[in-house]
């Protein structure tokens, strides 16, 4: 029984959650409205229209736009899937084995990349690429998105692998099983949901980077974000609401994907 | 003491390769580039951008002192980085403020839902995190600019008779940040008020205390380190802000993000004071950390 004046509903609480909720989704929800206008004044409600989007698929932009789509594309699937990987072997190197010295130092270590405040992280590798003569470009920012994506690829997945009991691979050691097959058979399909949710959290968080790309991007070479960004410098254009659109769907899209797989993990683990 | 017998596990051997990776690229591509820029802010600038390898400390004064337009004159306290500095940790606190005051109830509602509603608002609360920054604060600034829908939303039910001029000012990079990092507020509290145990609080209220104080004198102490982390979470990525000041707050409101950006920019750039300025917003952030990490052990052992 809940008494009269028990702490759990506070008056007022709930209206300032649904403000939270509001605040958080109400500018998003106005481009989005905004990009299906057909007026060219970004204020006044002319009609539904899709013409900016298809000015920025056959516009006069459309082809610097396509570059840059192809770039942090390319550039987010390559980033992430190295940043899983190493993110994936240090969560089984600090997660799956017994204690040692230097597991905090190695989980801080892990941690950096979202501790160092960003623009740092942009300075920092300016420096480093412009010291060592390394020429500013594609693969500029491919390796700076690979550091920063470690930490997100690594939290689902060194969660996941410890809600993995240890039973699993005693009981097949005892049953002579070999390290490989323990793997293989055992720990890697048990992993899956948490490399997966890893994989797709870094892939967004590459494709949305604007900070540390715009510092190592070097002339010339651009992606969505920066090329948004170069662009609203004269106004914001209903066809950068259009696009803006577009990637909101993407990472929506990707973040309601993990959270239907960790979802998945809960139910399985209470049957 | 009992011996607990030690069984190897399958892993052991191969940690050191298995975490060699990690440590290669992190240590390469960031802890090395901490460490040059480290170097860099005591070099030369070169007036182009770049360096001259000579050790100097100019970057440094420059940021403190004002010698005048040949470095001749006496130095006087250079006040113009500096208040940049300040106006950051200001507008970084009060976005954390603001943050809290929506953050922390919006936190508490939803761990006293049930748990199926529970993960429901949780994850409608993180997708705009993950949402594009950049597209996010360009959202909000269309919504406030003086002809957007919110004030010809106002002028047209005649509520305002001109814009309210938002734009550009402090309390637009304060809307900014509180925007860009709210949902940083609310995940850590929910966390901590999600293990409360609430039999403490229908204690008190079996005990006639009333709401308030029952959240005042028994809830919030037990919650405090989620509030911390919240805090944190939301303070440090807003001292450090690049975008919602340079889209929002225009030229006069400037703050370090900016102030570091205009250096590595063009030819007008400075890279050893930019280094430097980057080194001091770094040095500032570890100091929150290590404060916060000795609160939070401190308050794990009471």
């Amino acid at each position: 029984m809940t008494l009269a004046n028990s702490v759990r509903s506070i008056p007022g609480f709930s209206i300032l959650a649904v403000l939270c909720l509001v605040i958080l989704y109400a500018p998003l929800l106005v481009v989005m409205v905004y990009s299906f206008n057909d007026s060219v004044s970004i204020t006044i409600w002319g009609g539904f229209s899709l013409r900016w989007y298809e000015q920025i698929f056959f516009g006069l932009e459309a082809e610097k736009f396509q570059k840059a789509a192809w770039n942090s594309i390319t550039i987010a699937f390559m980033a992430a899937i190295v940043s899983t990987t190493i993110a994936f072997s240090a969560a089984v190197g600090v997660v799956r084995t017994s204690p040692f010295k230097g597991k905090n130092l190695n989980i801080s270590l892990l941690s950096l990349p979202i501790m160092v405040p960003e623009i740092v992280t942009a300075v920092a590798t300016l420096i480093f690429f412009s010291m060592i003569s390394f020429k500013l470009g594609y693969t500029s920012i491919l390796v700076a998105h690979i550091v920063f994506c470690i930490p997100f690829a690594y939290l689902p997945i060194s969660a996941r692998i410890q809600s993995i009991e240890k039973v699993y691979e005693e009981a097949a050691l005892d049953l002579y099983a070999n390290r490989k097959e323990i793997f293989r058979s055992i720990l890697l399909p048990l992993m899956l949901p948490g490399i997966i949710s890893g994989f797709l959290l870094a892939f967004i968080i590459s494709l949305d980077d604007f900070i540390i790309t715009s510092f190592v991007k070097g002339a010339g070479v651009e992606t969505l974000p920066t090329a948004i960004f170069g662009s609203i410098k004269q106004g914001i254009k209903p066809d950068i609401m259009a696009l803006s659109t577009l990637l909101l769907l993407v990472s929506t899209l990707f973040v309601t994907i993990s959270y239907f797989l960790s979802r998945a993990d809960i139910k399985n683990k209470l049957n | 003491m009992t011996q607990v017998y030690k069984q190897k596990r399958a892993f052991d051997s191969l940690r050191i390769w298995l975490l060699l990776p990690s440590w290669v690229t992190i240590g390469i591509f960031l802890l090395i580039p901490v460490g040059l820029m480290l170097v860099i802010s005591f070099m030369t600038k070169e007036f182009r951008g770049g360096v001259i390898w000579e050790l100097s400390l100019a970057a440094y004064d420059q940021f403190l002192f004002d010698r005048g337009l040949f470095g001749d004159e006496p130095p006087t306290i250079q006040w113009t980085y500096i208040v940049i500095f300040l106006r950051s940790i200001v507008q970084a606190a009060i976005a954390t403020f603001f943050c809290l005051l929506i953050g922390f109830p919006t936190a508490f509602f939803i761990a006293t839902r049930d748990s199926r509603n529970r993960t429901f608002w949780i994850f409608l609360v993180t997708v705009p995190y993950w949402v594009n920054l950049l597209i996010r604060t360009v959202s909000l600034k269309f919504l406030i600019r003086d002809n957007g829908p919110i004030n010809e939303f106002m002028i047209s039910l005649g509520l305002i008779s001109e814009p309210l001029g938002l734009i550009n000012t402090n309390l637009a990079v304060q809307l900014g940040l509180f925007y860009s990092y709210l949902p940083f507020m609310v995940l850590p509290i929910y966390a901590s008020v999600e293990r409360f145990n609430f039999t403490f609080s229908e204690a008190a209220a079996d005990l006639y205390a009333d709401k308030w104080s029952t959240l005042r004198r028994i809830v919030l102490p037990i919650v405090a380190p989620g509030i911390a982390a919240g805090c944190i979470l939301v303070f440090i990525p807003s001292l450090g802000a690049f975008l919602a000041p340079d889209l929002l707050g225009g030229a006069k409101n400037f703050m370090i993000g900016s102030l570091i950006e205009e250096q590595f920019k063009g030819n007008a750039g400075n890279w050893p004071f930019g280094a430097a300025a980057s080194m001091i917003l770094l040095t500032m952030v570890l100091i929150a950390l290590m404060l916060y990490t000795r609160q939070q052990a401190k308050s794990e052992l009471t």
